[in-house]
């Protein structure tokens, strides 16, 4: 079991992070990347069972993430790098010219911890299905994991991956969702409500399980264990993950405007003091 | 002018089949894929012998690329089995990130392309296939030209580490090449040695370049014919050394004007060795119903065509 105090700790790292890799380069998507961190710290340290130090693509015997909603960049690069998969002082070059850290994930610069290019929303649901199919062949009992926007769930191909997933029972595979109700335009809602998206999936034929509160460590690692009891049992399995875009960071909570762009200094400053922790800035 | 004797006429796409259901015997790591066209894509024996490595996924071709990019990580080889247009057009952003960009081991096998399937009419006639794949980096393309070659370059593209799209097609053409050809990717197949003019065919006009090349014969013009099955990338040297001799060529593709064979062969001579050059291929059109014989000849893709054509180059020397 994880340590929470230790979790939540790293959390406000990542959240320090992800404020001063966009902050340093005045653009990219901090909204979406603090409402998923207790998400990402907790599945890389502790939920998955996964080997850092020696990354590989074909990741044999571990349990794999794909990432598709890539936008959120900024939190994956920081848990990442925090974990071990590459050295943090490389957050830095988030972004800038030559970095392995592009505005979006990809496999192109042979960055550790990364197995398929996002950014172009809805295909990562077919990838992790692929993933997980290609588990079951090599009789590899290992876990796919993979998180979506909840916006990202207006693309068709999302619901062409999900009927696929359950008519063969890829039941080796946990689906999240960041339901943050937001997207670029507005609210989801007003966008293009989902509806009743537990029933959407139930009636897809998943298994669905429900985080109230995605963004307080204790209800994260619940939901984990909760869609983990789900493994072997015939069903995809999906998590509703409700999370505040921006949270941990007053002003850019409540909103939907903070989904894609950098704070200034000024701002910068203001999040910083109100993330106060005991891990050091890369 | 070199004979080609055959005795069969045959599809490429049973080609396709054929070496699929090879590779299912021979390569543990093959799987298979199809989005509801197992009988069209002639993959039913695949799916038979290894129903555990074959994946039906519907009508959902976007999903089928993704999955495809998901199973190369662990090691699988995934070849997917759509029309052409499907293939391509349908799912051009899935290929570019899941496949292209993120340098997936995926074959993405295409059949029914170009004009020669004929009476489904435009809508499913791609002719800009060639082009939509050449341009995504490091992407492969291979247009083989009979079943023989398909056979040959299906077994070949498993070996090959990366993303290959391979084109083949619905009717039956004569079967001429070696039933054990061995299959070079980005080799040229010389044909026919001439000294008047280069012939540079892929697919199914490969055939009406040989067609073309003994009319030429009777007429004392002397043709070089090479197949060009791997359009990218493409066979530099060969195509240089003939120019070199010959010093004009006509390219022959069951494909648009724009973004095809000819475009890629223009813009080598143009940096090399400009030379004069006519396109026997579709003009900025879509096609029709039709049967594809009779689409072959509206859309001026017959062995007449490339006789005119050469003709024409051989004036601008
Ligand atoms: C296919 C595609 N269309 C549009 C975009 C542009 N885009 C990037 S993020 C985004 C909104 C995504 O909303 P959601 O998935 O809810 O993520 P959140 O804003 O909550 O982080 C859009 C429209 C894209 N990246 N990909
Ligand atoms: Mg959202």
């Amino acid at each position: 079991m994880a340590d929470i105090t230790k979790l939540k700790s790293l959390s406000i790292q990542v959240r320090r992070d992800i404020v001063r890799m966009v902050h340093a380069v005045s653009s990219g998507h901090p909204g979406g990347s603090l409402g998923c961190t207790e998400f990402l710290v907790a599945l890389y340290n502790g939920v998955m069972n996964h080997n850092p130090k020696k990354f590989t693509m074909d990741g044999i015997g571990e349990d794999l993430f794909f990432l598709s909603n890539g936008h959120i960049s900024p939190v994956f690069y920081s848990v990442l790098a925090r974990c071990g998969y590459f050295p943090v002082e490389e957050l830095k070059t988030f972004r800038k010219l030559n970095s392995r850290l592009q505005g979006h994930p990809t496999t192109h610069d042979h960055l550790p911890g990364v197995r398929i290019a996002s950014g172009s929303l809805g295909q990562g649901m077919s990838v992790a299905i692929g993933a997980a199919l290609t588990k079951k062949l090599n009789k590899d009992n290992s876990i796919i994991y993979s998180l979506h926007g909840d916006g990202e769930l207006q693309e068709g191909q999302i619901w062409e991956a999900a009927i696929y997933a359950a008519a063969n029972k890829v039941d080796n595979y946990i689906a999240t969702i960041d339901y943050n109700g937001r997207q670029i335009d507005g609210n989801v809602d007003d966008v293009l409500s989902l509806g009743n998206l537990r029933a959407k999936f139930e009636a897809f034929g998943w298994e669905v399980i429900e985080t109230e509160e995605g963004n307080e460590m204790a209800a994260v690692l619940e939901g984990f264990s909760k869609a983990k009891a789900f493994i072997g049992k015939g069903k995809p399995i999906v998590n509703i993950m409700k999370t505040e875009m921006g949270a941990g960071v007053d002003f850019m909570m409540g909103t939907h405007k903070w989904h894609g762009s950098a704070p200034n200094d000024d701002q910068l400053q203001k999040a910083l003091d109100q993330l106060v922790g005991n891990e050091v800035d890369y | 002018m070199r004979k080609y004797p055959y005795t069969e006429k045959k599809d490429t796409r049973s080609g396709f089949g054929a070496g699929l259901q090879q590779l299912g015997q021979t390569n543990p790591n093959v799987v298979a894929l199809c989005a509801d066209l197992i009988g069209s894509l002639k993959m039913d024996a695949f799916k038979a012998e290894n129903p555990d490595r074959f994946f039906q996924v519907g009508i959902a071709e976007a999903n089928m690329i993704g999955i495809a990019a998901g199973l190369t990580i662990g090691g699988k080889i995934p070849f997917t089995g759509t029309f052409a247009n499907f293939s391509t057009g349908r799912v051009y952003d899935q290929i570019r990130q899941s496949v292209a960009y993120s340098g997936k081991n995926v074959k993405i096998c295409a059949s029914h392309a170009g004009l020669t399937l004929g009476e489904d009419g435009a809508t499913h006639q791609i002719l800009e296939d060639i082009g939509l794949m050449k341009m995504l980096p490091h992407m492969c393309v291979i247009n083989p030209c009979d079943y023989n070659q398909t056979k040959a370059a299906t077994i070949a593209i498993a070996d090959y580490e990366g993303p290959v799209y391979l084109r083949f097609g619905r009717p039956v053409v004569p079967n001429f090449t070696p039933a054990d050809q061995k299959f070079e990717i980005g080799k040229a197949v010389m044909l026919n040695e001439g000294t008047d003019v280069t012939i540079i065919a892929t697919g199914h006009m490969v055939w009406k370049a040989i067609e073309a090349g003994e009319k030429l014969a009777e007429l004392g013009i002397s043709a070089e014919i090479i197949n060009i099955h791997t359009i990218k990338p493409l066979d530099n040297e060969a195509i240089l050394k003939s120019i070199a001799k010959t010093k004009c060529v006509v390219t022959a593709e069951e494909h648009q004007m724009n973004g095809g064979l000819g475009d890629s062969v223009a813009q080598l001579l143009s940096r090399h060795t400009p030379t004069p050059q006519e396109f026997v291929a579709v003009n900025d059109s879509f096609g029709e119903s039709g049967t594809p014989d009779q689409l072959m000849t509206k859309y001026g893709l017959d062995t007449v065509n490339i006789i005119e054509a050469v003709n024409k180059v051989i004036k601008r020397k």
